[in-house]
């Protein structure tokens, strides 16, 4: 069993537990509900394993590094992250419909990492400019952050559905949580998001003038971090100073989101430092 | 902030303008949607590559535009300062009206708040309202913090509070974005970015700046003894490694070595791994071929050393080298020079291109000169940085998170617990205020309901 094979397997669980989650979602049904729940439960563990599994894997080959240096492991932590964080709002808030709508994204995550032909699954050795204490720090603290912009972005998705249908709602739609809680949990995610991200743009300052001399180089990867920053500090200023709730809130929510995925894989198009997101890489 | 305010005069308008958050909002999401422009169009290339690229129209608009360098552009620049001013003007607005709050002489208590307040739950319970005062006394102090009791015509209540210093934390915030700003304008104006290729073995005392052509002088010299590159198995470059001393009047003061990731400081100037070459060595075996004779000659030299060569040819002194060298307007690549000193005559100048040996038949002499053979050595490419206000930065970085978790993460909250005595049975009231954690003081309100009623 390679670490390759067994986050194979993850894909498969999480698309495993992200059906169950819209079953039990769509047929109302408790038994699906609990088993999506043990399911994901099951997919972290082995995605925790797989990850593990890899790190030691990688010292085996004599070019020891954790598992967060090039674009297939950072999907796979992505997923992680997300589940983790998911998990935890479940347990929290109770609700499994918000599954329904975020666990898809672990598995699309998983899914691109271990299927896409343009993406390496190999374990590679670690360029010199990747070799620092704050490779750990600066990857794990920006997913985390694009975890909760993930999860609020499925939230904000069920916000505008309840939104729109108002108050003769589907029985599909009316099992959602309530719209107050959606909007509050939204902005709970964001702001949890925000911290991370805030962290990770400042890790990869700090990390960036010891190696290269300057915390800050409008290199298109940091310049669309600090766009997604922009979006969702006006989004914060909008909702706590001006008052902004629901609807509004829920697009900036998911126009932050779609700059989270420009920073992560769009940039990626055009020239810049950060190669760990690079397909060959 | 003040929308709604009237403001007298210009100044006052001025700071209405400045303190509005709507300017925030708008500020913010100018600078997210510019910002796109300089990772769409690279920037700071050469003018030609543009021309090519976007054609002459376009090329001058953007180039009035400072598309090509626009996070240097005025515009870029201004709206940074906007923000700054907005950020500092909102703040002190803010909290010269808040600072009463936070830290009031005394605090004075509602009641008729909290009895309104919409996180609020009521029940009627049997018996005195003197009977649960320690009940609602050790609630309080075990899940919330000492409360304080005052007495009220029907019975007590007795109100505790938490975190109205957490209050602080979006200025701590906003303080960080003004750290980072001060910061970095502290660091384009006094300090520097340059870069300097140095040969193993060279010694150099100045730099060249980045943006422009001009050197800066170091107050000290600094020298490569040695740079290595080390290979993964694959031939992947695993460590780029050079090990540099500093000299002061001429004496060693630090040696040490660098890798990519962890660079030099001295005197507050850093010098990190950046790159690295293959310049020629200092020696080179020079080939001599008689015309006369047809004999070739091997000789070893340096730059600087005269040889005397056989046949009574006279003597020849390698006396130059360089990169790129220019020939009658064509550049030849790496070339030396020298001079070869006739038997007799007038000495005539000789240039080696490395890569063309047979470059000094053309002369048709009496003696052909080549370059048979050269040692090349590294050179190690440093960046060189100096910036006094990165501690600023990075003390706005500490700021930030530290603010960051305190204003999203920590509330003021306030507990209002009344007993009170109404047709012969005891009125409960729990009430919590907390303006940004609304969801969290409702449940806290339902707990100790909860345990009231137990």
């Amino acid at each position: 069993m390679n670490s390759s094979l067994l986050l194979s397997i993850v894909t498969f669980v999480y698309g495993t537990a992200a059906f169950l989650y819209i079953a039990s979602w769509v047929f109302k049904k408790n038994t699906f509900g609990k088993t999506a729940t043990w399911t994901s439960l099951f997919g972290l563990v082995l995605n925790t394993a797989g990850i593990i599994l890899r790190w030691i894997e990688s010292y085996q080959l004599g070019i020891g590094h954790a598992p967060l240096s090039n674009l297939y492991e950072s999907l796979v932590f992505y997923a992680w992250s997300l589940i983790l964080l998911y998990l935890v709002v479940e347990k929290k808030y109770g609700s499994q419909i918000i599954g329904a709508f975020t666990t898809p994204i672990a598995f699309l995550s998983m899914a691109y990492a271990s299927l896409s032909p343009n993406i390496n699954d190999r374990i590679q050795p670690l360029l010199p400019a990747l070799k620092s204490n704050w490779l750990i720090a600066h990857v794990v603290t920006c997913f985390i952050g694009y975890a909760a912009f993930g999860i609020a972005f499925g939230i904000s998705i069920m916000y505008l559905l309840k939104d729109r249908a108002g108050d003769d709602a589907g029985p599909l739609i009316a099992r959602f949580p309530d719209i107050r809680i959606l909007d509050e949990l939204n902005h709970q995610m964001i702001m949890f998001g925000f911290l991370f991200l805030t962290g990770g743009i400042i890790t990869g300052s700090v990390w960036a003038n010891s190696a290269w001399g300057r915390y800050w180089g409008w290199d298109p990867k940091e310049t669309w971090s600090l766009i997604t920053w922009f979006i969702y500090a006006t989004m914060l200023h909008a909702r706590l100073m001006r008052g902004w709730r629901g609807k509004r809130i829920a697009f900036l929510s998911m126009t932050g989101f779609a700059a989270v995925l420009f920073t992560y894989l769009g940039v990626n198009l055009l020239p810049g430092l950060h190669s760990y997101g690079s397909m060959g890489q | 902030m003040s929308d709604s305010r009237q403001s007298a005069g210009f100044s006052g308008a001025l700071t209405s303008f400045f303190s509005s958050v709507r300017l925030t909002v708008v500020l913010l999401l100018t600078l997210a949607v510019t910002s796109i422009i300089g990772t769409v169009i690279p920037q700071n290339q050469n003018p030609s590559l543009y021309v090519m690229n976007y054609g002459e129209f376009l090329y001058r608009l953007f180039s009035v535009l400072d598309f090509f360098d626009m996070y240097h552009s005025w515009w870029f620049q201004l709206l940074l300062i906007l923000l700054a001013v907005n950020i500092v003007v909102c703040s002190i607005e803010r909290l010269s009206k808040t600072w009463k709050i936070i830290f009031p002489d005394r605090v004075t208590i509602r009641p008729e708040r909290f009895r309104q307040a919409s996180e609020r739950l009521e029940a009627r319970l049997p018996g005195e309202p003197e009977g649960y005062r320690d009940k609602i006394q050790n609630l309080m102090s075990k899940n919330f913090g000492t409360g304080t009791l005052y007495s009220t015509d029907s019975g007590y209540y007795v109100w505790a509070e938490k975190g109205r210093w957490t209050r602080l934390g979006v200025y701590v915030v906003h303080l960080s974005v003004v750290c980072l700003l001060i910061g970095g304008l502290i660091g384009s104006i006094w300090g520097f970015d340059g870069y300097v290729n140095i040969p193993e073995g060279d010694t150099v005392n100045a730099i060249q700046l980045s943006g422009n052509n001009k050197k800066h002088a170091l107050d000290f010299e600094i020298r490569c003894d040695k740079f290595n590159i080390q290979f993964y198995d694959t031939g992947v470059p695993s460590e780029y490694r050079s090990t540099l001393t500093i000299l002061q009047n001429d004496k060693p003061v630090i040696t040490r070595d660098i890798i990519v990731n962890d660079p030099l400081q001295f005197n507050g100037i850093n010098f990190y791994q950046s790159s690295y070459s293959q310049v020629p060595g200092t020696g080179v075996v020079l080939s001599f071929v008689s015309k006369a004779t047809g004999m070739e000659y091997l000789e070893k030299a340096v730059v600087g050393q005269t040889l005397s060569i056989p046949e009574g040819l006279g003597t020849f002194t390698l006396t130059d080298f360089g990169m790129g060298f220019q020939f009658r307007g064509h550049d030849i690549g790496d070339a030396f020079v020298g001079a070869w000193k006739p038997a007799t005559g007038e000495p005539v100048e000789i240039v080696l291109p490395v890569k063309f040996p047979s470059f000094d038949k053309m002369r048709k002499g009496d003696i052909t000169i080549s370059i048979a053979e050269m040692q090349t050595r590294y050179a190690t490419g440093l960046q060189i940085t100096y910036d006094p206000g990165v501690w600023i930065v990075y003390s706005g970085f500490l700021l930030m998170i530290i603010g960051c978790i305190i204003t999203f993460f920590m509330f003021h909250q306030q507990i209002y617990i009344e007993a009170g005595i109404e047709k012969n049975q005891t009125a409960i009231i729990v009430s919590g205020v907390s303006k940004k954690n609304r969801l969290g003081i409702e449940n806290r309100v339902q707990r100790l309901m909860n345990a009231i009623n137990k």
